[in-house]
């Protein structure tokens, strides 16, 4: 039980202090998951992310169940799911039924002014980490440009680089075999 | 039952709607028009709420969407909704993921998909440095090549990016300190 609501607990931080959709959620989960707890690897989160961004449904609620699921199964991933979302539920409820223009306020702009900047530098950072990580020969970096200009400038849609990007993994390494041999 | 109704209508935006939050809103827009439910301009607003409030997007729509159609049980049967099918779907593929992630074949093509990844989050990267850094819009007006650099803004975030790097503080503090900075000096 105590595993339990401390995945419930984890997932709701990383719910309250997400701005701006699920890549902004990046640097806490490297943060909460990957470095202090150590529940899953930095590839393992890269991992989730393609999966999430391949299968329907929102990608932070995909990955949170994901997380759940290797902790404790079926009821952990309930606990890390509901964790995910009940800070932006009760978050919601508060402004749709208390306060009208939420956003238009000169504070709430200011202050998320401030905060799209944090958020920049977080995801910069994290970036940095998974580079370090996970590109590491040429092919990688080629896989990288691509995909970055592909999806930026020709609109190609994140799925299909996914599936290009396995394709192009599972190519080489079948051809560095065949070479060994 | 509108519960119910609700709920189904949202189960069908969990399932259909591939690639995160943003990709709900036409959904959204649909059963706006279908049902009469909320108004063009609510869903304006509500779209702007879910961005500069925090949690995921998605989740943020359906929650608004569903209290405005029927309060706090309606915004709970379309956020419950929404996440269902999610679950579901990810539940299956965690089971073959543990199984199967260790197989040679699986593994390199991994080894291609996680680049390819690191591109995405550098597009969404990308996005947020565009808006948060520049003010292209700004510049298509006066002209001025000067003007794209919002100078404020990355004077923040070059010490941001500095102190991140270097400390290696939570980022909530960077964040929450992030929020007083942008209130006390305007930003």
């Amino acid at each position: 039980m105590k595993e339990l609501m401390e995945l419930f607990m984890v997932f709701a931080r990383i719910g309250a202090f997400t701005f701006g959709g699920g890549y902004a959620m990046l640097p806490l989960i490297e943060k909460e998951i990957v470095e202090k707890r150590k529940w899953a690897s930095r590839d393992e989160i890269l991992d989730y992310f393609a999966i999430g961004q391949c299968t329907p449904g929102i990608i932070a609620v995909n990955t949170a169940t994901f997380i759940g699921y290797k902790r404790k199964g079926i009821i952990g991933s309930l606990f890390s799911t509901f964790g995910i979302v009940t800070p932006s539920f009760i978050i919601i409820l508060i402004i749709a039924s208390f306060i009208k223009h939420f956003q238009d306020y000169a504070i709430v702009q200011h202050a998320f002014g401030g905060i799209r900047i944090a958020v920049a530098a977080l995801i910069v950072h994290t970036i940095i980490k998974l580079w370090k990580q996970s590109i590491k020969d040429w092919s990688a970096i080629v896989l990288f440009i691509i995909s970055f200009l592909a999806i930026t400038f020709f609109n190609l849609s994140p799925v299909i680089m996914i599936i290009l990007g396995g394709i192009a993994g599972a190519y080489k390494n079948t051809r560095k075999k065949a070479d060994e041999k | 039952m509108i519960y119910l109704l609700i709920y189904y209508e949202f189960f069908k935006i969990g399932l259909f709607a591939i690639g995160g939050g943003l990709a709900t809103i036409p959904f959204i827009q649909d059963l706006a028009q279908r049902y009469n439910w909320i108004s063009i301009e609510e869903l304006i607003d509500m779209i702007a709420i879910s961005e500069s409030t925090p949690g995921p997007i998605g989740i943020n729509i359906a929650t608004y969407t569903g209290y405005k159609i029927s309060g706090v049980f309606g915004s709970l049967a379309a956020t419950l909704g929404i996440i269902t099918p999610s679950i579901i779907i990810i539940l299956l593929i965690a089971h073959f993921y543990m199984k199967f992630s260790e197989e040679p074949i699986v593994r390199a093509g991994l080894t291609g998909i996680r680049p390819a990844v690191i591109g995405l989050i550098a597009v969404a990267a990308f996005e947020v440095i565009k808006i948060a850094l520049f003010n292209i819009e700004k510049f298509y007006e006066t002209k001025v090549l000067l003007d794209i650099f919002n100078f404020k803004a990355i004077v923040l975030f070059s010490l941001l990016l500095f102190f991140i790097q270097k400390y290696k503080k939570h980022p909530i503090l960077y964040i929450a300190a992030s929020a007083v900075i942008g209130i006390l000096l305007k930003y």
